[in-house]
C-alpha cells in the first residue's frame, strides 16, 4: 500500500539517449529510457514501447502502459535476434556489410524485454503466430463463449483477437472448469470469474494505482480466481477503473451491466465537472440518453483514470424533475419574452443596483459573458465555493470544476464567496433590487427567502427545482454541461473543452445562448453567436488566456498560468 | 566399476552417529568455517591482495561446482553475477523446497546431518557478504524445520552463527522459513516471493535477476541444500581437488535418488559421471536390478519433469577418443554415464538427479496421467500456456485413464504440449509439465493410440451413438 504512486501530472521528457532497433525490418529510433509509470524514474524502453513507436501492433491482455509489467498472459510473445558478437567482442557482419543478425532461440515477451541497440525485433513470423494462437485457445477452453450476453462484447480483447488469431472451431473436448460467477466484489463492481483471463491487470491497479490492497488471487492453476478479502467489500473510490481496463467482460459496472450494447453508444469528448481536477471523459449515450462515463486519457490530468463518484455523477442530467419550462413569474413563458423583459429591465436599473451570483460550475465562456454583464451594471458579483475533501490520487478539495475560471473572469474574488454576504447586506439595505443567479440555491448560502423576496428583480438560471428557483421572477432552464459546449480552466489551470453528447430537455438551453442575447439587446450585436468565437475573443480580452484559440485546446487542452 | 562415494553423506549414516552438535564437532564440523573465517589474504603478483572471501568464491569457481537442485547451473558463476556494488544487503536463500517427485537427496541432509548444511550455508554467506541467510523448507517437511531450528540453537550457542562468529567479526543469522506446500516454491523466483508473504508466483527475466533483483529486491544466491553442503567440501579440499571428483564439468558427487520397480530404492551417492544408468538400476550396491521376471520398460533420469527414456534407446553421443578426435558413438539409454552433460546430449536430463525406473508392468498412459494430474495441480496458474495446458493434459490423460479415450488423443496431447514450453512461460514449469508429454506419448506412441482405439471400439460395441468423441458430443447436450 506505501508503495501505492500518485499519477504523474508531467511526463518527464529529459534528453535521452536514442538507439535503434529494427521493428519487422524497419529501423527506427527509440530513446533508451522511457519513464516507469509508477516511479517516473526511466528505466529500459522495451520491445513493446519499441513496437508502437514503429506502429507495429503486437497484441496483449496484461500489458498497460499505466501499470507494472508483470508478463503473465504471454500474447506479446515476439521473435527476435541481437547483432551477433565475434571471439574480440566485435559485430561481426554479413557479405553486405550489414550487421549480422543472431536470432535467439526462445521467443521473448515484448512488455518486459528490453530493447538493445541493432536488435531485431520480429513480431509477425509464422512462429509468433502460432504462439499468439496458441495463447488464445488456451485462454478461451475454459471460457464460457457467453458473447451475446456479455457487457463487454463489442469492445472485448478476446473477440478482437479471435478474430486475428482464433480458430473457426474448437478442439478442447473437455469439461471446462467452472468458477463462480455473478460475484458481488463490491458495491459498484461485479465479477464473472469464468470470464476472467487473470491478468491481474485490476489487482495492479488496485494496489499500485490506487493504493487499496484489496483484490487477490486465490486458489491455483486453472482453478485461479480474482476475490477480495473474506468480508471486505472491493469498495474505494476508484474501483471502476477495474471494468475500464479488465480486457473481457470479467469485471462489470453494476451501473452499467445489461443496460446497453456498447456498439449502440454514442462516444462524445467531454470533462468531468465533480470537482476542480476536470478527469477527462468519454460520455456513452443513446437516443439523448447517457450510459456511463469512462475516463479518456490525458496524461496532464487524469492518465487513464477517473474516480467513481465522478464517474457516477451524472443520472440527475436524465431526472424527472429537469427545468424544462420558461417561467415568467411563475407562469409558462417564452425565451423571445424572458429575454426581452429581462434586458429591458436590466437598461433601466442604477449602477449598482444589480448583483450576480453565479456558479463555479458554469463554463469559462458563461462567466465571462457574466464578467461583461457585471461590468456595464456596475454590479457586485460573487459565486458559491464547493470545499470537499481532496483523495492523494484525483479529487480535488474543491468541487468545483471551475473555480480558476470564476477567478480569471473576475465573477468572483480569489477567496470565492467571500462577497456572498455584501451582497445579501446590500439586498437587505435595499441598494440591490436586481440579482441574477445561475446554478446555485443561494437561500443556502446565506440569502435568505426573506431577502430574495425584497427584490424587484430576480432572475434564476438553473437546472434543477430548488427554493430559490421557486422565488425566480424570470426562470431560465438551464443545460447540464454533457448538453452544450463549452470549457473549464481546472485546479491547475488546464483549459479544456467539452462537446455535446445530448440534447437538452424540454425548453432548456446553454447559458451561454441566451447570455449572448441578453447582452445583445443591452447593448447591441457583438458576434459571440458561436462557442468559437466566443471563446477567443474571452480569450483575447482576458490576459490570462494568452489569446489562446478554442483551436488550439485539442482533445486535452492547454495550461494556462493562474 | 562403479561405486558409492560418500562425501556429503560420508558420516550421516553411519552407525551412531546422531544429528546433534556434539556429534557434528566430533567429526571434524565446523573446522572448515574457522578455516574459511580466518584464511589470511592471498598477496597476487601484481601487488593487489586476494581477500578470504574473494579465494573461496575463486575455489568454488575452479571446483566446476554445478547447482543440484535440478538446472545444474555453476555455482561460481551465479555466484559472479551478484551485484556486489548495489550498497544493499546480499541475501542468500537455501532453497530446501525438494518437491520434485522421486527425490529425496535433500532431506537425508537435512534430516540426519542438519550442521553440514548451517556450515556450508555459513561459509557461502561469508563469501559473499551475507549476514541474513533464510532456509526454504518445504511445508512438508515438519520435522525437518524442527531439526533445522534446533540444529540453528545449538549453532548460534556455540557461536558458529550469530555475532562476530568465532572471534572473526563476521556476522550471520539464518532463519528457517516453511514454506506452504505448493511446488512451484522450489522456483528460486517463486521462492523469493513466497518468503516475502506473497504468492509464490515466479518474476519475470529481466529484469527480476535474484543476484540483482531478488530478495526485497536486494542481490540475492538462491542455492539447493546439495549444492551449500559442497561449498563446505571445496574449502576443506580445495578447488582443484574437488574437481578431481567425477568427470570434467561434472565435478563431485551426487546424490541420486532411486526409486520405482527396483530391488534396492533408495538414495545414493555417486561421483558425477562415475556410474552409468545401468549400474545405478542393475547393480547390486545400487538399485539391485528388477523384480523377477521383469524387464525395464522405462526410466525417468531426472525427477518426474525430466523426459522419459525407453528402455532400449540408443543415442549418438560425442566422444573423445585416445586422440582428442570427438567421434559420434552409438550408446545405449543405459550406458549413459550418470551426469549432467550426457543426459542432456541424449535430451533429457539429471535434474535434481531422481531416478524413476518403470518395469513392464507399468501402464505407462497411467503413469503420465499421475504425473500430468501433478503438475495441473501445481501450476501456479500465472502465464497462460501452463495455466491452461497443464489441466488440458490431466484431463484428457483422466479421460484416456477412464474408459473416455479416444484413437486421436495422443496426437491431441502432443498438440497441446506443444503450446507450452520453450519460452512461451515465465518459469521452467512449462517445460516441466510438457516434458513428461511430449516424451510418453512421443515414445510410447503406440500406447496411447491402442488405448484410445479400445475406448472406441468398446462404445461402438455398445451402440454408443457418441462413440467417436464422447466428451464433443456431450458437450452438445
Amino acid at each position: 500500500m506505501s508503495n501505492a504512486a500518485t499519477i504523474a501530472t508531467s511526463p518527464e521528457k529529459p534528453a535521452v539517449e536514442s538507439i535503434k532497433v529494427k521493428v519487422d525490418g524497419h529501423e527506427i529510433a527509440v530513446p533508451r529510457t522511457m519513464p516507469d509509470p509508477i516511479t517516473g524514474k526511466p528505466v529500459p524502453t522495451t520491445m513493446i514501447q519499441a513496437c508502437e513507436i514503429a506502429r507495429r501492433d503486437v497484441p496483449h491482455y496484461c500489458y498497460h502502459p499505466k501499470l507494472p509489467v508483470v508478463g503473465n498472459c504471454r500474447m506479446c510473445l515476439v521473435e527476435f535476434g541481437t547483432p551477433a558478437m565475434g571471439p574480440d567482442r566485435k559485430p561481426l557482419l554479413n557479405a553486405d556489410g550489414s550487421p549480422k543478425i543472431s536470432k535467439s532461440p526462445r521467443p521473448a515477451i515484448a512488455c518486459a524485454t528490453p530493447v538493445s541497440p541493432g536488435m531485431e525485433i520480429y513480431t509477425s513470423t509464422p512462429g509468433v503466430k502460432q504462439m499468439r494462437e496458441g495463447v488464445l485457445e488456451s485462454l478461451l477452453i475454459n471460457h464460457p463463449l457467453d458473447c451475446p450476453i456479455c457487457d463487454q462484447a463489442g469492445e472485448c480483447k478476446l473477440q478482437e483477437y479471435s478474430v486475428d488469431y482464433g480458430q473457426s472451431a474448437g478442439r478442447f473436448v473437455e469439461a471446462k472448469v467452472h468458477k463462480p460467477k455473478a460475484v458481488d466484489l463490491g458495491p459498484r463492481i461485479m465479477l464473472d470469474a469464468e470470464r476472467c483471463i487473470l491478468c491481474t491487470r485490476c489487482i495492479r491497479f488496485t494496489r499500485d494505482i490506487a493504493g487499496d490492497d484489496a483484490l487477490g488471487i486465490v486458489n491455483r492453476g486453472s482453478f485461479n480466481t480474482i476475490a477480495t478479502f473474506p468480508g471486505m467489500p472491493f469498495d474505494n473510490n476508484y474501483t471502476l477503473n477495474t471494468v475500464d481496463i479488465c480486457p473481457v467482460g470479467a469485471l462489470t459496472s453494476k451501473d452499467f451491466r445489461f443496460q446497453m450494447r456498447v456498439w449502440f453508444l454514442k462516444e462524445t469528448k467531454s470533462v468531468c465537472s465533480s470537482c476542480a481536477t476536470g478527469c477527462n471523459v468519454v460520455v456513452g449515450s443513446r437516443e439523448e440518453k447517457i450510459y456511463r462515463l469512462e475516463p479518456r486519457q490525458n496524461d496532464a490530468v487524469n492518465a487513464t483514470w477517473m474516480c467513481d463518484s465522478g464517474r457516477l455523477n451524472y443520472k440527475w442530467v436524465g431526472r424527472q424533475d429537469r427545468l424544462k419550462q420558461v417561467q415568467i413569474r411563475n407562469r409558462p413563458g417564452t425565451w423571445t419574452a424572458a429575454v426581452h423583459e429581462i434586458a429591458a429591465s436590466l437598461k433601466k436599473a442604477a449602477q449598482g443596483s444589480v448583483a450576480i451570483v453565479a456558479s463555479a460550475r458554469q463554463t469559462n465562456e458563461e462567466l465571462w459573458l457574466l464578467s461583461k454583464l457585471k461590468s456595464r451594471l456596475g454590479a457586485l458579483s460573487d459565486s458559491v465555493p464547493r470545499q470537499g475533501e481532496a483523495d492523494r490520487l484525483l479529487v480535488s478539495a474543491d468541487g468545483n470544476p471551475n473555480s480558476n475560471g470564476a477567478r480569471l473572469t473576475r465573477i468572483c474574488y480569489t477567496e470565492m464567496g467571500s462577497h456572498i454576504g455584501q451582497i445579501a447586506q446590500g439586498i437587505q439595505s435595499g441598494r440591490i433590487k436586481a440579482l441574477l443567479v445561475f446554478g446555485e440555491d443561494v437561500t443556502l448560502h446565506g440569502i435568505g427567502p426573506d431577502l430574495l423576496a425584497k427584490l424587484d428583480l430576480l432572475v434564476v438560471s438553473d437546472i434543477l427545482p430548488n427554493a430559490t428557483t421557486a422565488l425566480a421572477h424570470f426562470l431560465l432552464p438551464g443545460c447540464a454541461h454533457f448538453e452544450k459546449r463549452g470549457s473549464f480552466t481546472n485546479g491547475k489551470g488546464r483549459v479544456q473543452k467539452f462537446m455535446k453528447a445530448v440534447e437538452p430537455p424540454g425548453e432548456a438551453r446553454a447559458e451561454w445562448e441566451f447570455l449572448h442575447e441578453i447582452i445583445e439587446q443591452l447593448g447591441g450585436s457583438n458576434g459571440f453567436s458561436s462557442i468559437e468565437g466566443l471563446f477567443n475573443q474571452m480569450a483575447a480580452d482576458i490576459e490570462a488566456f494568452h489569446g489562446l484559440k478554442w483551436a488550439d485546446l485539442g482533445d486535452s487542452g492547454k495550461t494556462v498560468p493562474i | 566399476m562403479a561405486q558409492e562415494y560418500k562425501l556429503i553423506l560420508k558420516h550421516a549414516d553411519a552407525p551412531g552417529y546422531g544429528r546433534d552438535l556434539d556429534s557434528y564437532l566430533h567429526h571434524g564440523g565446523y573446522q572448515t568455517l574457522g578455516k574459511a573465517l580466518h584464511m589470511p589474504a592471498r598477496d597476487l603478483p601484481d601487488g593487489k591482495k586476494m581477500t578470504a572471501q574473494e579465494q573461496i568464491r575463486e575455489e568454488v569457481k575452479i571446483s566446476g561446482l554445478r547447482g543440484r537442485g535440478g538446472a545444474g547451473f555453476s555455482c561460481g558463476l551465479k555466484w559472479s553475477f551478484v551485484d556486489r556494488k548495489s550498497g544493499k544487503p546480499i541475501y542468500l536463500i537455501c532453497n530446501a523446497d525438494e518437491s520434485e517427485p522421486g527425490t529425496f537427496k535433500d532431506r537425508q541432509i537435512m534430516y540426519k546431518d542438519p550442521h553440514q548444511l548451517i556450515e556450508g550455508m555459513a561459509i557461502a554467506c561469508f563469501a559473499n557478504d551475507v549476514h541474513l541467510a533464510y532456509i526454504y523448507i518445504r511445508g512438508e517437511m515438519v520435522d525437518g524445520a524442527r531439526i533445522l531450528n534446533e540444529a540453528l540453537r545449538e549453532a548460534r550457542a556455540r557461536n558458529f552463527i550469530g555475532r562476530n562468529i568465532l572471534g572473526s567479526g563476521y556476522d550471520l543469522e539464518i532463519h528457517v522459513h516453511r514454506g506452504a506446500g505448493a511446488y512451484i516454491c522450489g522456483e528460486e523466483t517463486g521462492l523469493i516471493e513466497s518468503l516475502e508473504g506473497k504468492r509464490p508466483y515466479p518474476r519475470i527475466k529481466p529484469p527480476y535477476f535474484p543476484a540483482v533483483l531478488g530478495l526485497w529486491m536486494c542481490p540475492t544466491i538462491v542455492n539447493n541444500v546439495e549444492t551449500l553442503c559442497n561449498v563446505k567440501h571445496i574449502v576443506a579440499m580445495g578447488g582443484n581437488e574437488f574437481a578431481r571428483l567425477g568427470t570434467p564439468n561434472n565435478t563431485g558427487t551426487r546424490i541420486v535418488s532411486l526409486s520405482g520397480h527396483v530391488r534396492k530404492p533408495g538414495y545414493y551417492e555417486i561421483e558425477v559421471g562415475k556410474a552409468t544408468m545401468r549400474e545405478l538400476i542393475f547393480d547390486p550396491q545400487f538399485g539391485g536390478g528388477l523384480r523377477d521376471g521383469r524387464t525395464l520398460k522405462a526410466v525417468i533420469p531426472g525427477g518426474s519433469s525430466a523426459k522419459v527414456f525407453k528402455a532400449g534407446e540408443k543415442f549418438k553421443l560425442k566422444k573423445k577418443d585416445a586422440e582428442g578426435r570427438e567421434t559420434l558413438v552409438e550408446t545405449d539409454m543405459l550406458d549413459l554415464p550418470y551426469d549432467f552433460d550426457s543426459l542432456a546430449a541424449a535430451g533429457s536430463m539429471s535434474g535434481s538427479s531422481a531416478i524413476i525406473v518403470m518395469d513392464d508392468s507399468t501402464d505407462i498412459v497411467e503413469a503420465l496421467a499421475n504425473i500430468s494430474e501433478f503438475y495441473a495441480h501445481e501450476s501456479c496458474g500465472q502465464c497462460t500456456p501452463c495455466r491452461e495446458g497443464s489441466l488440458w493434459m490431466s484431463k484428457t490423460l483422466h479421460r484416456l485413464t477412464h474408459g473416455e479415450g479416444r484413437a486421436g488423443d495422443a496426437d491431441y496431447l502432443l498438440k497441446i504440449a506443444d503450446n507450452i514450453p520453450g519460452g512461451r512461460t515465465i518459469c521452467a514449469f512449462g517445460e516441466a509439465c510438457s516434458w513428461p508429454v511430449q516424451s510418453f506419448v512421443a515414445k510410447f506412441k503406440d500406447e496411447f493410440v491402442a488405448k484410445g482405439k479400445t475406448d472406441e471400439e468398446r462404445r461402438a460395441g455398445q451402440g454408443n451413438e457418441l462413440a467417436k468423441a464422447p466428451a464433443e458430443a456431450a458437450a452438445h447436450h
